[in-house]
């Protein structure tokens, strides 16, 4: 009785008619699709993108020479070179080069920086153009900091209050 | 609509040649070709909707060139030949599935008795006609000397010949309410006072229904797309096809989409009548744009099967073709039959 019951139904296509519904319902649904390079989502202000160097408000880079982001780099992606600076006698970096490549962008040099100095942007839109740009030396990492600072100081203001 | 009629008629007599050519390129091609791709468009939107996301959205306004562009790229491509297909073959079937698909368009009315040819015999000329598109199938999967497309084309020509009976069944059925096999009076048969309750959907629903599976069947359109699956047999009988010859089967198949949606309302949905009762004033007059408009939402309904049902197994199909759909058929045609002789069923105006 119940196979026949069950043919009957088959024979007047009620499933099929409710996966119909269940489409067309789909089809007036607001869509996910975010056209990217017009439409952006919306970004975490922990968001761990290009790495940059800060400078102090008056001018003076922050970093001293340390070596402990180079020490905690799991992926050695950082070198770095360093000498008494010649006008005041400070410790400072003479060079400075990240791997972009080597770089698995996990933030320990900024988590282990003593000055705030190494971190890392929100910024994930960037390309190469050429082979061994992928290192980045110390002016461009600076340049970096220059041009995003203000992002970069709002993105760690927001974060303060749970560090 | 008439005004454009009595203009071809005029020009027939004076110039016949000319006519000739000039009016069959423009009007079953031209317009078919671009119908064609602004249903591909279509098609990509309405599934691009229905997974929640946009479709096409680049090319021109609303990304409506998008297949015009594709057009170009396949035409610019190069056409590779396989080594071990038969060159002639391998060329002519592309032309055998088109020319049918193509022709089919010659008996199909927009009006009353205006089609290219109102032959008295036009039902059977478009079941010829879309039998004959097999043949560039089955020439398609043994020319180009592949496995894959000999197994898809095999599988193609079963389905389609399976399905071929169901649906000519369901045909007889509308020529023994209408008496005729003449589309132009299959249409007028469905006319009357009462507007869409007056066409042959109501007293022959089961084979409305089976019409238009069997056509999704015949169109090797999805659930019963047999023909192609990547997993298995890749694209089927056209997998050694690239550049412009697989362009002629892709507009094939649409073509072939867009024949078997306006057959569904020339034949079950009373073709130009509108659906609303003649009383009604300018809402119940009738016109082609009610053949499009229905014809329209029979091509988005193969776009919605798409994008709802998954695919059918292929003994699913020969199942659901012979002891589902042939048996039912053959049942109500006995009960048109008896419709039309106990007189249930008025017909005509």
């Amino acid at each position: 009785m119940n196979r026949v019951a069950n043919y009957f139904k088959s024979l007047l296509l009620l499933e099929l008619f409710a996966g119909l519904w269940l489409t067309f319902k789909y089809l007036w649904r607001p869509k996910y699709t975010v056209r990217y390079p017009m439409e952006h989502i919306p970004k975490s202000n922990r968001f761990r993108g290009l790495l940059a160097l800060r400078r102090y408000p008056n001018g003076e880079e922050r970093c001293i020479a340390c070596k402990l982001c180079e020490a905690v780099c799991p992926a050695l992606a950082i070198t770095i070179d360093s000498a008494p600076r010649a006008d005041d006698g400070t410790r400072r970096t003479t060079r400075y080069d990240i791997d972009l490549f080597k770089c698995i962008f996990c933030g320990f040099c900024e988590e282990s920086c003593p000055v705030d100095s190494i971190v890392l942007s929100g910024v994930l839109e960037y390309h190469m153009e050429k082979r061994g740009e992928n290192v980045v030396n110390k002016q461009q990492l600076l340049a970096i900091g220059d041009r995003f600072e203000t992002q970069i100081a709002a993105d760690r203001a927001q974060d303060s209050p749970f560090r | 609509m008439n005004w454009i009629f009595d203009a071809y008629q005029w020009c027939a007599t004076s110039f016949p040649t000319l006519t000739m050519a000039v009016s069959l390129l423009l009007f079953p091609l031209l317009p078919l070709i671009i119908g064609v791709a602004m249903y591909v468009y279509w098609e990509r939107k309405v599934i691009g909707w229905m997974h929640v996301r946009l479709g096409p959205s680049k090319v021109g306004p609303l990304g409506l060139f998008q297949t015009f562009a594709d057009v170009i790229k396949l035409l610019l491509k190069e056409v590779i030949y396989p080594t071990e297909a038969n060159r002639k073959l391998f060329v002519l079937a592309p032309l055998w599935a088109l020319i049918p698909s193509f022709a089919a368009w010659a008996v199909v009315p927009f009006a009353s008795h205006k089609a290219w040819s109102d032959a008295n015999a036009g039902l059977l000329f478009l079941l010829a006609m879309t039998s004959m598109g097999v043949y560039g199938i089955i020439i398609a999967g043994w020319a180009s000397n592949s496995r894959y497309a000999m197994l898809g084309a095999m599988r193609s020509a079963a389905q389609i010949i399976s399905y071929e009976i169901a649906m000519g069944f369901s045909l007889v059925s509308v020529l023994i309410l209408s008496g005729s096999l003449n589309l132009s009076d299959i249409v007028n048969a469905q006319a009357g006072s009462k507007g869409a309750l007056d066409w042959f959907w109501l007293p022959l629903l089961p084979m409305f229904i089976i019409y238009f599976v069997s056509g999704v069947a015949e169109t090797n359109r999805a659930p019963f797309d047999m023909a192609e699956g990547e997993s298995e047999i890749v694209a089927g009988f056209h997998v050694e096809y690239s550049g412009a010859p697989f362009a002629v089967f892709f507009l094939t198949e649409y073509a072939n989409m867009i024949l078997i949606s306006f057959l569904a309302p020339i034949l079950f949905l009373g073709g130009w009548w509108s659906p609303f009762p003649q009383s009604w004033g300018w809402i119940g007059e009738p016109g082609w744009w009610w053949l499009c408009a229905k014809a329209f939402f029979f091509a988005t309904a193969f776009i919605w099967f798409r994008a709802t049902f998954p695919r059918y197994r292929y003994d699913q199909i020969m199942r659901l073709g012979w002891k589902v759909f042939i048996p039912i058929t053959i049942v109500w045609v006995f009960v048109a039959g008896c419709m039309k002789y106990f007189g249930w069923v008025t017909t005509g105006a």
